[in-house]
């Protein structure tokens, strides 16, 4: 009896490996339109297991300690850059990208910086980090002309008193804030000298007391909630905030504005692991998303700009015709890329920002 | 032999379990980080034999041990940690242990429901249950529109994002292990002992502190340790419910490895912290034992 169910065992496990393709793709999380995950998969017949992360560490640090089972990542192009370096990518297969060729070369140029001849990654999507504000909210606490499109609303300390009451929220990712930081005090915000980067200290220290939390992911919905009234953060993910909100129909308005002193632009980037257990399959899932219809619908549904050309026909009015998502080319001129910390910075800058965060 | 075999066994899960694993964290703690797979140097290659050994103890040093020693953070992470774990260790015995003792005291046939009652909460994930108090804390949350509601008051109340909230957290979350041992304590209790303590004379306040509480002083002990023990170390609670000023010494462990991707650090701060919790366990163990001796 136990034999027999040992062996009927072991004849299901070779079976399911056997017969069922899988691809594993690790995310971001509230970035992609889920229905297409089920379309990839009856298109392709392959099982596609999708999880997803927020933050650029958590994914790093499962890719540096090897055997991630990841097929597809996708990493911020500055992290890219750093991981290229550790060998934890292949290079792609472009003879099975057929639809390679929509890329956009205005967005291709510019992740060349991090990926020399795009030879290990593809974009998927990228924005820009600003402001997400309540606007009743922010009015009521600063009056009709608040800054809402200035660095002022939170690196001011007198902004960010009045705003503390109602609730700041801050990316928890200190090669965001201390790029925008360096900005508001005229610095080069890619600057790589920690005696210019520690110039932002005074100025942290001096608003920390006013940000009721630094987190990645929360801000989407304690925006969208009402629960707080400015949110420094990703581009997409305050515009989401603003359609949850919109849906809810509770009362709040919510609005995005790229920093007028200038916006951080990035980049996140398809990529394989160098011990993907299915590049083969993984080639076929960037295959698809390069497609410019699947493309498209992954923009409409989360409301960043994306890296093809190609989908431009198919994105819907308010991705395409919003300023905010795909800046004029004048505006463009106003956002700046950043380049990886090394090791050393790296220590600096994450001892400052536990400074900024904990006041220790 | 078979006397032999039967202690090995746990032996043995400790070696697995516990040493081995020590072993490893201890080894990278002694390392330095690079930019590689894995993101630390020396690994230990075994195909250049004994000079590939002697390469690799070479190049272990106590440095990430000196550098804790340099910045106060380290010291200060620590001691925020012992301070929030005991003090949530307290608030867990005080509510814990009438929570124990009314279930001791209840009719035979309640028990076994009551028993149940408090593992319920096991039944859904840890991580939902710790959500849902975000959804009860925040500013909007249940707990202040239920407040203001009432008219208990106007303006919310800030808990979420404090310790308080952590220190809620911790105590609901831990609170069945401070309940169970304390319970197991008390229901062992001989009611005759108290009844001949009334007999003699004493008051029911004064037999609950001379008899009740001392016997059942190994569940006390034991549910302490369980509550502090997590709550010393705890990541989940402090990062989802405590805001920016809570310092703990897990959300420390969490940069060192994830933001600064220095694991020989991070390996450092865990050997620091197994010591911190270790080293007075034992003494306290050694204590004890020394006492039932005397005792005897």
């Amino acid at each position: 009896m136990t034999m027999k169910l040992l062996t009927t065992v072991a004849a299901l496990a070779l079976a399911t490996a056997a017969t069922a393709e899988e691809v594993r793709v690790y995310n971001w999380s509230d970035y992609i339109d889920e229905a297409l995950l089920t379309k990839f998969e009856a298109d392709t017949g392959i099982k596609l297991i999708y999880d997803v992360f927020d933050s650029n560490e958590v994914l790093e640090t499962k890719l540096l300690a090897g055997g991630s089972g990841y097929d597809i990542v996708v990493p911020t192009g500055s992290f890219l850059q750093r991981q290229i370096q550790a060998g934890a990518f292949q290079k792609l297969d472009k003879s099975k990208l057929s639809n390679i060729g929509n890329v956009w070369d205005v967005v291709s140029s510019r992740t060349d910086k991090y990926d020399p001849g795009n030879e290990y990654s593809i974009n998927y999507m990228w924005g820009t980090t600003g402001l997400g504000v309540n606007l009743a909210k922010v009015k009521e606490a600063l009056g009709e002309d608040a800054p809402i499109d200035s660095l002022a609303l939170i690196f001011d300390p007198k902004n960010a008193e009045k705003l503390a009451a109602c609730g700041i929220h801050m990316l928890d990712a200190p090669d965001e804030v201390i790029p925008a930081a360096l900005k508001f005090l005229g610095e080069d915000p890619d600057s790589s000298d920690a005696a210019v980067i520690e110039k932002v200290e005074p100025l942290l220290m001096g608003v920390r007391p006013f940000i009721q939390k630094f987190n990645s992911s929360e801000y989407i919905n304690a925006l969208a909630n009402g629960d707080i009234c400015v949110a420094f953060g990703w581009s997409g993910d305050i515009l989401q905030a603003r359609d949850r909100a919109a849906e809810a129909n509770n009362g709040v308005e919510i609005a995005y504005n790229a920093p007028s002193e200038g916006a951080l632009m990035w980049f996140d980037q398809m990529a394989i692991p160098v011990d993907a257990p299915n590049a083969e399959a993984a080639h076929k899932f960037l295959d698809f998303i390069l497609n410019a219809e699947n493309m498209a619908a992954a923009s409409n549904y989360v409301y960043y700009a994306n890296g093809n050309k190609a989908s431009q026909e198919f994105l819907a009015e308010d991705v395409i015709g919003d300023p905010a998502i795909y800046p004029s080319e004048k505006a463009l001129e106003n956002l700046y890329t950043k380049s990886p910390y090394d090791t050393k910075l790296q220590r600096t800058v994450t001892r400052l920002w536990t400074k900024v965060k904990s006041g220790t | 032999m078979r006397k032999f075999a039967l202690v090995s066994v746990p032996y043995f899960w400790l070696l697995i379990l516990f040493l081995v694993p020590f072993l490893i964290v201890l080894k990278i703690s002694l390392s330095d980080t690079a930019l590689a797979i894995p993101p630390y140097t020396p690994t230990l290659d075994l195909a250049e034999g004994w000079a590939g050994i002697k390469a690799f103890f070479a190049g272990l040093d106590f440095e990430n041990f000196t550098f804790l020693t340099e910045d106060p953070l380290y010291w200060k992470a620590y001691f925020s940690s012992l301070q929030i774990a005991t003090i949530s260790t307290t608030l867990a015995l005080l509510v814990g242990f009438p929570i124990a003792y009314g279930m001791a005291q209840a009719p035979d046939e309640w028990r076994t429901t009551l028993m149940m009652l408090v593992i319920l909460p096991f039944w859904t994930s840890f991580l939902i249950r710790v959500y849902a108090w975000i959804g009860i804390l925040s500013t909007e949350g249940f707990l202040n529109q239920f407040l203001i509601w009432i008219g208990v008051i106007d303006t919310p109340l800030i808990i979420m994002n404090t310790k308080i909230a952590v220190y809620i957290g911790i105590v609901y979350t831990y609170l069945p292990f401070m309940i169970l041992p304390i319970y197991a304590a008390l229901e062992k209790l001989d009611n005759s002992l108290l009844e001949a303590a009334e007999d003699l004379g004493c008051t029911r306040t004064r037999a609950f502190w001379l008899l009740t509480v001392p016997l059942s002083r190994p569940g006390i002990i034991a549910g302490c340790f369980l509550v502090f023990i997590p709550a010393l170390g705890e990541f989940v609670i402090p990062s989802l419910l405590g805001g920016s000023e809570t310092l703990m010494i897990g959300k420390i462990l969490w940069e060192e490895f994830f933001n600064n991707r220095d694991w020989p650090v991070a390996s450092a701060v865990a050997v620091v912290l197994l010591a911190i919790l270790i080293i007075p366990i034992i003494l306290f163990q050694r204590n004890e034992q020394k006492q039932r001796e005397a005792g005897k």
